[in-house]
């Protein structure tokens, strides 16, 4: 008698260890159901219809769509916009990088806050700060006029605006980076005899390199798929002012669904070219972080290398 | 290169890091800066090499003003207490960055290089891991590398932060000594920072001690640990026991009429015996003995109340076969009093 | 320039990288947005009322903060799911799934808001379904409230996985021993852990709602008083010209945009940590 109770509470405590940390199975596949269905739904769902309307009318529509006059200098006013906004968002973020990360000021979160501010506004306001800036009516319009410079409805003015929407992007990445990084090597290297620039180059750039990269792709997937503040600056002017995602808006409101999910089909791609060097680097950065934890697990362990000269 | 360091004063904001703070030393020394946290040591070292400015005072090599001179500008090679190896580069790379980076006119050839950092592995005993990376070394093997590094670029004065806190107790040992062997060859000015005294008696030709922004003493390791110039330094250096008392020509009268000065004592500096001897000694209870180890540690309560700490060789232990809640006499055979300064 | 650091510094370039920034800074940012408050403030005040609160203002107003709401408060509940069957449980296609959150980031808007759309429209994959059950999801406020689940969808799981993978498994250990049951360590020991970040992420993801644009211009409908969204609001505003108009409602988006930025701040400063830029961080907040 006694050993049959004694064998059910430990069967009752056992199963009251094993339920300590983790649910019950049907909770757990519940969970894990409601977690797939709610991500297919609204992110694979999304992903496949732009690729399944992009060749609904077959491959010759798909290729004839992204060959249109229109569409080429749409693609190649995103690369243009791109090509200038990042680069140039590219060389802010290392100096602000360093700035920020390498000394110490007053004003210092003030000025972290600021940088921070584009990405607090709304896009279509992103724009609109430009056109009161620029524009006909704007602060420096009659100027403008006066020089026969167009920048609002022009090339110049999407710059600007794609410029304005990322620019905090490689900053962000970078400024914590830095900081966590510290100056004591960059002190060896001037110990060593090494200039300012020789030491960036040579020493801090190359720690910072995986950061920048994933800083960059950020930078550059926002860049090519900014909608809101290119289309209040832009003056949707056909293959002169549209970007990418600009045709793609005038193709669906004519009723061209297959070639505006074919143009779409490029930055969906570019998204998912995105969305993996994201993970590479990530998983980069963690390999890295454990190699540091098991060279300082070993470094533990006293070696004496010393003694065992070479024989 | 001689080193002179003259009324040298710098604040972290309220903190004072050092106090008009003096210090000459001349060329080929290996000198330690010796001190708890906090006492300033490390600042000084980042004075002397210009990665730190001071508020006030000015340093010299050679006589010659440098202060306002960068870190670049004046040649010295650091050793940083986490190693700041370049994580990125080999050990190779690591060690040739110096030379890599001097202006073309002044810059070796490859073939140099080359020669000159097999040269430097060879004495640092890691040629086959000079295309290794530092994550892929040992605290000890980077710490040499980072040595190495600093070699290359042949400076005249060679400064060290805490170069061997971050390691293993037997690591330590070893690379004390090889230190200290190379020094004897190369005979570079160096001057390292720690806060292990035994370090510093052991290695240094001679011993800064430091505390809260100032220099306590400067000497020999023999003359600061036999005649410390202060509480300070006595305290730091091994271990002491206080009583109140006084001290008259060469008598010491301890707990007697309760003077108010402080006299010091080594516990290896007070005898055990049965009987009083002639001169001063009080009696004791023994409380508690610890004989695991070269040392017997002796703890016992002084008549008056106070513990007692007295240390023996094991042969005399075994000599007077003590044992726990006896009473003995406790005679002090060298003690010291430091006039001016009360406990 | 020495006057304004803290410590004279060994490094060099501070002036340089220093003056860089700031002065880049105030050409791209600062100065555009002054320009927009002192373009407001040739409005007289009276006007600037009428203007921001118009009915069709006002609906606007309903419609980006009402969606956004409700679209953020779906996002903390399945985010919460989602974060914690992400870290506690194995199931073949993990990582895919893992990667695949950031989906919102990385695709631009107007892709999102055309395929949305097309999913959702009376004929799409999802809505010919809804269709004979009477829900009109495309071109209504229900489209609306889709498209802003879709955006916000990164934000409350980013944010909380963090807090989730580093959560001590003894602590729950301990509560076990001590006699609570499962759903007690839950509500007792781990939910008050990861609130901060939880409430992080959701007034992130309200924040980014509330200026969506254009994922949701296509599903919605642009209904004037009905489906019209305030960004909407103030593009059609400067297609009639009508600039003052577009200000001022741009001018109450910005207040609220700093209002919610500093919501942010204090509340990643509650939570104790600066939401790294492996996510969450990186194309937060405004879209595309």
């Amino acid at each position: 008698m006694a050993t049959t109770v004694a064998l059910r509470n430990l069967w009752i405590t056992r199963d009251r260890a094993a339920q300590a940390t983790t649910e019950r199975a049907w909770v757990r596949w519940l969970l894990i159901t409601v977690a797939i269905l709610f991500l297919g739904v609204f992110l694979f769902l999304p992903l496949a219809v732009v690729f399944a309307s992009a060749f609904a009318k077959g491959v010759s529509v798909y290729f004839a769509a992204l060959r249109e006059p229109d569409a080429m200098a749409a693609i190649r006013l995103t690369l243009l916009a791109a090509g200038i906004a990042v680069p140039m968002n590219l060389v802010f973020g290392i100096s602000a990088a360093w700035a920020v990360g390498k000394f110490e000021f007053v004003g210092k979160s003030f000025l972290v806050t600021l940088i921070d501010l584009p990405f607090s506004v709304s896009p279509v306001v992103s724009g609109l700060i430009y056109v009161l800036l620029f524009g006909l009516q704007g602060l420096m319009g009659p100027w403008l006029v006066a020089h026969d410079i167009k920048i609002i409805f022009a090339v110049p003015g999407i710059i600007l605006a794609t410029t304005f929407v990322t620019f905090p992007f490689v900053a962000r990445e970078l400024i914590p980076l830095v900081q966590a990084q510290g100056n004591e090597e960059e002190e060896a290297a001037l110990t060593l005899g090494a200039s300012g620039w020789q030491t960036f180059f040579r020493v801090t750039l190359p720690n910072i390199k995986w950061g920048l990269l994933y800083g960059v792709i950020l930078c550059n997937a926002r860049a090519m798929g900014e909608f809101g503040a290119v289309s209040v600056v832009s003056g949707h002017i056909r293959g002169r002012t549209n970007t990418m995602p600009l045709h793609i808006e005038i193709l669906y409101n004519e009723y061209q669904f297959a070639p505006a999910f074919a143009v779409a089909s490029l930055l969906a791609l570019l998204a998912l070219v995105t969305l993996f060097v994201k993970t590479a680097v990530e998983w980069k950065a963690r390999q890295h972080a454990e190699q540091q934890e098991i060279a300082g697990a070993l470094g533990a362990r006293a070696t004496t290398a010393l003694g065992a000269k070479a024989a | 290169m001689s080193i002179e360091a003259k009324n040298i004063s710098k604040r972290f904001g309220q903190f004072v890091a050092l106090d008009n703070v003096d210090l000459e030393i001349p060329s080929g020394e290996l000198v330690a800066l010796l001190g708890p946290s906090g006492s300033g040591k490390t600042t000084l070292l980042r004075v002397i090499a210009g990665l730190e400015f001071a508020d006030s005072g000015t340093v010299r090599f050679d006589g010659r003003d440098i202060s306002d001179r960068t870190a670049r500008e004046r040649r010295v090679g650091f050793v940083f207490q986490h190693y700041a190896l370049f994580r990125h580069m080999t050990v190779f790379e690591n060690i040739a960055f110096g030379l890599k980076v001097r202006p073309r006119d002044t810059r070796p050839s490859k073939k140099q290089i080359q020669e000159k950092v097999h040269e430097l592995l060879k004495l640092i005993q890691l040629e086959t891991l000079a295309q290794r990376y530092p994550s892929q070394l040992s605290g000890g093997q980077r710490q040499r590398v980072a040595l190495a590094r600093a070699l290359a670029v042949e400076p005249s004065v060679l400064l060290l932060d805490e170069p061997f806190g971050a390691l293993d107790a037997k690591v330590r040992l070893e690379l004390r000594r090889w230190l200290r062997q190379l020094h004897d060859e190369i005979h570079i000015t160096s001057v390292f920072v720690t806060h292990d005294q035994e370090e510093a008696l052991e290695v240094a030709d001679r011993v800064v001690v430091m505390n809260q922004g100032r220099i306590e003493q400067v000497g020999s390791p023999e003359e600061v640990y036999n005649h410390p110039a202060t509480p300070f330094v006595y305290n730091f250096l091994g271990n002491v026991n206080l009583f109140h008392g006084r001290l008259e020509g060469d008598k010491a009268y301890i707990h007697e009429q309760k003077t108010g000065e402080v006299v010091y004592v080594r516990p290896h500096l007070l005898d055990i015996g049965r009987q009083p001897n002639g001169g001063s000694h009080f009696r004791a209870r023994i409380k508690h003995i610890n004989a695991a180890g070269p040392l017997v540690k002796v703890e016992a309560i002084a008549e008056w109340g106070d513990p007692v700490h007295i240390e023996m060789s094991q042969e005399k232990f075994s000599d007077l076969q003590l044992s726990k809640n006896e009473s003995v006499f406790v005679i002090p055979k060298d003690v010291k009093v430091f006039s001016n300064h009360k406990a | 320039m020495a006057i304004r650091l803290k410590q004279k510094s060994v490094l060099p370039g501070f002036g340089l990288s220093l003056g860089f920034t700031v002065l880049y800074l105030s050409l791209i940012v600062l100065i555009p947005l002054s320009a927009t408050f002192l373009k407001a403030s040739s409005l007289t005040w009276p006007r600037f009322w009428h203007v921001v609160t118009a009915p069709r203002a006002l609906a606007s107003y309903e419609l980006s903060f009402g969606a956004s709401a409700i679209a953020a408060g779906i996002n903390l509940v399945f985010g919460l799911i989602v974060a914690w069957v992400l870290v506690r449980y194995s199931f073949p296609g993990k990582r895919l799934f893992d990667s695949m959150v950031d989906l919102p980031f990385a695709l631009p808007t107007a892709v999102a808001g055309i395929a949305l759309t097309s999913i959702y429209s009376a004929n799409g994959w999802i809505g010919h379904y809804l269709q004979p059950l009477g829900i009109k999801a495309a071109y209504s406020r229900l489209g609306v409230v889709i498209a802003l689940t879709f955006t916000g969808l990164p934000f409350v799981v980013r944010t909380v996985q963090p807090v989730l993978e580093d959560l001590d498994k003894e602590m729950e250990e301990a509560a076990a021993s001590l006699g609570a049951n499962r759903w007690q360590t839950i509500a007792r020991v781990i939910l008050p852990t990861i609130t901060p970040a939880a409430l992080t992420g959701l007034t992130m993801a309200f924040a980014r709602a509330v200026g969506e644009y254009g994922s949701v211009v296509f599903i919605s409908g642009n209904m004037p008083m009905r489906t019209e969204i305030t960004p909407l609001l103030i593009i059609t505003k400067l297609e009639q010209y009508d600039y003052a108009g577009a200000t001022a409602i741009a001018v109450v988006m910005l207040v609220v945009s700093f209002v919610m930025l500093l919501a942010i701040n204090l509340l990643q400063a509650w939570s104790g940590r600066r939401i790294r830029s492996s996510g969450a961080g990186d194309l937060a907040l405004s879209e595309a």
